[in-house]
């Protein structure tokens, strides 16, 4: 029989959040890039990149932030690969995004062999004084590294760019019909560039966060689907910021109900258990996308259309 | 002579293989309705594109008020005074009215604060608006409107209007004569760009005729016949299509209470359409544009299935039957969007006959593809129909939109349908093109075939077809005979029988304009 | 200033240039990457390229190795081209090989000569059965298993999208993970060796006569999924350039309004393509366990499924183009492995190198479809 007594809902909700924010993050920038309709599918090969730079220049470094700044930049310069081709080259962005995974794995592993096994820099938790002193919301909210505020910050902030600021109001026109929005005289590819960059720098800190304090430690593909899972996050979240949150959480929770199962010791082998975020990602695809006209209100207009100025 | 608002001198404008302006001048005066004429393809759009700053010109030059003028982007051209309602996409569908009118802003105010301004200015000028609709739900008139009020919030000088009356029925044509008249009494210019003569003479004191690029004339276009600007636009003496009376034979298509679910989420629903054509008859569709158009033609092709028994073939239920069992019974189609729709842009013309003549011309057998009786069919619509292209091996987005349109339209022609179906047949095409066009149909149906033409052009449908009906909002109007009909009674039609599309409040201010009109 | 310039139709000529120059480009790329790592680059591209072929050292052992990797990589290749060519994109063929593999496995296992068996469902015994002695039957019968298992596992993503409206990129993608665990699962309990002293990995197939791949000929590497490679690719082409069902895959992922007005059903034309890839993902497989690999294991897949994606695009989605592509990639194999156990290349180099040669290739392709004007032409008076 499986010990149950040994899962404490208070711990759970505590390592939920941790689990929740490297999709969180990767999640919110790809969100921001199909905004402004481009729909690029190198999540995953921008996360373990973010995941190896960062961890890299942490442990060269010493220090858990200037990596995690590494990872930012790692991941955006991937990311402006991706834009240079398809927004300059005019290539196919399915493809394009897939090479940007088949490659960024390739190019981690290369970076990261001689860091395997290696413990990076530690990242200290902030201190809320008595606020983490709190019964149940005290652990759960408070007694967190400073990546897991900066997430949530990261989604307001985008929540905020976009629903009230001119620029963020110009960056849905570009996603929404790029025609127009070049025939209005904005400038199209640069909105894309900049949106494309951005979401490969969340993917980037994402990837980051996974080897500098969520595992932490650096395997060859550790990332194990977690920028896949981040693009169906965005399917489930309507490309709205806080029900990315609301769906990052709850995916936070799967996992961790899952791990904490596993080592519970319950009957149903390790290997089923491990296959439920999959499985259950891919049961949000379908009840997400099965409303179909609600779907089609959301969703871009022009995402995944190329953009190409006539004259 | 006082000095004119804008004078271009010597505009030159090229592209690969085209030249598509040809050392234009022309000069616009304060206060003046100009108009800008000629046919598609003449050069109007990119003569406006480098007035707007989005096409920079070869060379020659332009002067505002005297001072040399050349924006390198629209917004210069705002900042000058310069503001363009588009003909075709500039909305955002899942952006509201009021977000929509500041993204065309360059110092755009809070959206609380414009709002209330969208609603001041657009009573004002008798185009109401409300700023928190979203641009999607809105009717081609109104979009227009958006379009309209985001240009006159920001105070132009000069305003370019491209087409603006294709999208309009004729009452809301008038109600914008109207609110055009009082931008002009207001000391404000219009660049108005047409091809409906009609239109221009009874708007404009000036008009600048444009023809593959060169100004053919410049002139007083109320002191001319339409019939002269025609000739002056087109180049050519026009003959009208001709065609001799034929007793109608057969009813070959009947549909019943035809309904459908808008299939996308800004679409139309069909509602209840009953229609038949008989044998010889040429019956027209009129409309405006969004009106069920695009879904008609889809639910007649197979595109869009129905309940079984509502379109009936010479009593034959087909609803349910996908277009190439209605094909194979003699039901074919030819879609308004030749590129993406009609014919697949990259393919060869010998590959675009696949798409509907496949099994009626027999071109595959047993599943396995005939290339040489396909390329040999190409051949025969392109030798037919007058194709100007090198072969048949050309990719379809390589031809001119006329040529593309008398392929796609020949290919079925070609099939010898019973019943044949086109969604905007001339949309785009040059006179000569469209005119043969027209006449091809009508050699149809003088053939034996019944004939829908689903058009925005009423001048078409009235000079082609036999019975007219208007589509509005998915519903279809009873057909009357053409012969006899007059335009207020066309534009009733369209209208819904005189019920405007013009929401709540704008009543008011339509009916006002509507007695503008009269006088 | 440069600028693109749309051609009217795409040049022919440069459709079949840019792979090569991408190949070339490719090269140069890696060489600097070599020699970043602290190799002589010459060395190592010609160590890659040259030497599995003709080095009279190492060709004896790589030639056949060259058909061996290929056929897998063509297999699957062959398949997505279909889908690709239609707009529909199964990234997930590695998953679709698994399950085709697993199921292959466990068709021969059942008839593995060893005597009584049980079998077992989550360690409770379902029934138990005396194994008759294998026949003739039972390779085809895991060939036909192999297919209907990567074709079950490519169907998910289909109806999921038929029924649903989901992304079968997201949907056929994430499935390779639960495959993985399955795999994973099935080399620790159901499928495992009785006789491995509980290691995981199940028997050895290439023991077991009637269920192997063998090599035909000897010291070629040509065995069944060989042959199975060459029917596809002939398949692929006839379907592609001569049968309507082809045309209007091709159809549909040009112009998708166009298709269904030509009478295209889109669900139906998801169904065949995420099914014909799959099971051909699914023989790729077979081929593999009874063959180069031999037993299910955990680390049984090794990217085949990925890397047939670079094949695909690289080969043009043409069929005949793939069976290029996918020699090329077999090349990078054998004679990346060769590198790292010459040179001591570490083996991430020649994935990171075959990811940049799809990068190259994706950015030259604009070549077909575009021209690129200088517009110095406008600075002057």
């Amino acid at each position: 029989m499986m010990d149950l007594s040994s899962i404490n809902p208070v711990v759970l909700a505590a390592a939920l959040m941790v689990a929740a924010t490297p999709i969180l993050l990767a999640a919110i920038g790809e969100l921001v890039v199909e905004k402004a309709g481009v729909l690029n599918l190198g999540v995953e090969g921008m996360m373990i990149t973010g995941a190896v730079t960062g961890f890299a220049v942490a442990v060269t470094t010493g220090n858990a932030y200037i990596g995690m700044v590494a990872a930012v930049l790692g991941g955006a310069a991937l990311a402006l690969v991706f834009a240079l081709l398809t927004q300059y080259l005019m290539s196919n962005q399915v493809a394009t995004g897939l090479a940007l995974t088949l490659f960024g794995l390739g190019l981690s592993a290369l970076i990261g062999q001689g860091y395997v096994g290696i413990s990076p820099p530690r990242t200290p938790k902030i201190d809320f004084g008595w606020l983490s002193e709190i019964p149940v919301l005290g652990p759960v909210l408070f007694r967190h590294d400073p990546l897991v505020y900066v997430s949530i910050f990261i989604v307001a902030a985008v929540w905020w760019f976009l629903r009230h600021s001119r620029a963020g109001r110009i960056l849905r026109a570009v996603g929404e019909n790029h025609d127009a929005a070049h025939a209005l005289g904005y400038r199209v590819r640069a909105v894309r560039v900049a949106a494309i960059a951005f979401g490969g720098a969340c993917a980037g800190l994402g990837g980051a966060y996974l080897s500098l304090i969520r595992v932490p430690q650096w395997t060859e593909g550790m990332t194990a689907g977690a920028g896949w899972i981040a693009l169906a996050l965005v399917v489930f979240a309507s490309w709205r910021p806080w029900r990315a949150l609301i769906g990052a959480y709850l995916f936070g929770g799967i996992v961790v109900l899952q791990l904490n199962l596993q080592a519970a010791g319950w009957r149903i082998p390790v290997e089923y258990l491990a296959m439920s975020p999959y499985l259950v990602t891919i049961l949000v695809l379908v009840i997400m996308s099965s409303g179909r006209a609600r779907r089609s209100l959301s969703a871009p207009g022009s995402l995944g259309r190329p953009f190409h100025a006539a004259g | 002579m006082t000095t004119p608002l804008l004078a271009i001198e010597g505009l030159t404008k090229s592209y690969p293989g085209v030249v598509a302006n040809d050392d234009v001048s022309m000069a616009i005066g304060e206060g003046e309705i100009h108009a800008l004429l000629g046919e598609n393809g003449a050069g109007k759009s990119t003569l406006v594109k480098a007035i707007y700053g989005l096409v920079r010109p070869d060379s020659g030059q332009m002067r505002w008020r005297g001072a040399p003028y050349a924006p390198a982007a629209p917004h210069e051209a705002r900042a000058t005074g310069v503001a363009m309602v588009f003909q075709h996409f500039s909305l955002f569908d899942a952006l509201d009215v009021a977000e929509n009118v500041a993204l065309g802003m360059d110092d755009p105010p809070p959206i609380r604060q414009l709002a209330a301004r969208i609603r001041k200015v657009s009573t004002e000028y008798g185009l109401p608006l409300d700023p928190g609709r979203l641009a999607g739900d809105l009717s081609a008139g109104e979009r227009q409107r958006v379009e309209i009020i985001r240009c006159l919030l920001q105070n132009p000088d000069l305003l370019i209007m491209d087409e603006p009356t294709s999208v309009l029925t004729p009452q809301e044509v008038e109600i914008l004569f109207e609110t055009l008249r009082k931008l002009r009494e207001e000391g404000r210019s219009i660049l108005y760009i047409s091809h409906k003569l009609d239109e221009i003479r009874s708007l404009c004191e000036t008009a600048t005729i444009l023809r593959l690029g060169k100004v053919v004339a410049s002139s007083d276009p109320r002191a001319m016949s339409a019939r002269q600007l025609a000739e002056l636009m087109v180049g050519t003496a026009l003959t009208p299509p001709e065609r001799a009376g034929l007793a109608p034979g057969e009813v070959l298509l009947e549909v019943t209470g035809l309904s459908h679910r808008a299939p996308s989420a800004f679409g139309t629903s069909l509602k209840e359409i009953s229609l038949s054509v008989r044998a010889g008859e040429i019956l027209g569709i009129g409309g405006v544009a969004g009106n069920g158009q695009d879904e008609l033609l889809a639910a007649l092709s197979g595109e869009l299935r129905s309940k079984h028994q509502a379109i009936r073939l010479k009593g034959q239920p087909m609803g349910r039957y996908g277009p190439n069992t209605r094909r194979a019974l003699g039901l074919l189609c030819a879609p308004e969007e030749r590129l993406g729709h009609a014919a697949a842009p990259e393919m060869s013309l010998t590959e675009n006959t696949l798409l509907t003549a496949a099994w009626r011309e027999k071109l595959v057998r047993r599943g396995f593809i005939d290339w040489k009786r396909a390329q040999g069919f190409a051949e025969k619509i392109i030798s037919r129909f007058d194709v100007r292209t090198p072969g048949p091996h050309v990719a379809a987005r390589a031809l001119s939109g006329g040529n593309l349109q008398k392929f796609v339209i020949g290919r079925e022609i070609i099939q010898r349908p019973e019943v044949l179906i086109v969604n905007q047949p001339t949309w785009g095409v040059d006179a000569a093109a469209a005119a043969a066009i027209r006449q091809a149909l009508m050699d149809l149906a003088q053939g034996g075939a019944a004939v829908v033409v689903i058009s925005q052009d009423l001048d078409e449908l009235l000079e082609i077809a036999d019975r007219f009906c208007a589509l509005n909002g998915g519903r279809l109007s009873a057909p009357r005979p053409v012969a006899g009909l007059t335009m207020e009674e066309v534009g009733l039609m369209l209208g819904g029988a005189g019920d405007m599309e013009v929401a709540g409040e704008a009543t008011a201010g339509a009916a006002e304009g509507a007695a503008h009109a009269e006088t | 200033m440069l600028r693109l310039e749309k051609r009217p139709q795409p040049s022919r000529a440069w459709i079949w240039a840019t792979p090569l120059l991408a190949v070339a480009l490719t090269m140069i790329a890696g060489g600097v990457l070599f020699a970043l790592l602290g190799k002589d680059p010459l060395a190592a591209i010609r160590m890659i390229f040259w030497d599995p072929l003709f080095s009279p050292q190492y060709a004896s052992y790589s030639r056949p190795q060259l058909l061996v990797k290929a056929a897998p990589l063509i297999l699957i290749a062959v398949g997505l081209a279909i889908g690709f060519r239609a707009n529909i994109w199964n990234i997930g063929a590695e998953g679709q090989y698994i399950i085709g593999a697993l199921f292959a496995a466990s068709v021969a296992l059942i008839f593995f000569p060893s005597g009584p068996a049980d079998v077992r469902i989550f360690g409770r015994v379902l029934f138990s059965y005396d194994v008759a002695p294998a026949r003739w039957w039972l390779f085809p019968a895991m060939i036909l298993a192999g297919a209907l298992g990567g074709l079950l596992w490519g169907l998910i993503p289909a109806i999921l999208k038929t029924r649903f409206n989901t992304n079968e990129i997201l949907v056929s993608l994430l499935l390779v993970y639960v495959a993985e665990k399955l795999l994973a699962a099935a080399a620790v309990s159901w499928l495992r060796n009785p006789t491995g002293a509980g290691f995981p990995g199940s028997r050895n197939l290439s023991q077991f006569a009637e269920a192997a791949n063998h090599e035909l000929i000897a010291n070629t590497g040509m065995h069944w999924g060989v042959v199975a490679a060459f029917i596809a690719v002939i398949f692929g082409y006839v379907l592609l350039q001569r049968h309507m069902l082809g045309f209007h895959v091709r159809l549909a992922g040009q112009a998708p309004r166009a298709a269904r007005f030509a009478g295209v059903a889109p669900a139906r034309l998801v169904l065949f393509c995420l099914g014909i890839s799959g099971l051909l993902a699914g023989l790729a497989g077979m081929f593999e366990v009874a063959g180069p690999a031999r037993m299910i294991s955990i680390d049984f897949n090794t990217g085949y499924g990925f890397t047939a994606i670079i094949v695909a695009f690289l080969g043009r989605l043409h069929p005949v183009g793939i069976v290029l592509a996918g020699l090329l990639m077999a090349l990078t194999y054998i004679g990346g492995e060769l590198a790292q156990f010459r040179l001591g290349l570490p083996s991430a180099a020649i994935q990171v190198f075959q990811g940049m040669l799809l990068f190259f290739l994706l950015a030259l392709d604009m070549l077909s479809n575009y021209r690129i004007r200088l517009a110095w032409k406008e600075a002057a008076p």
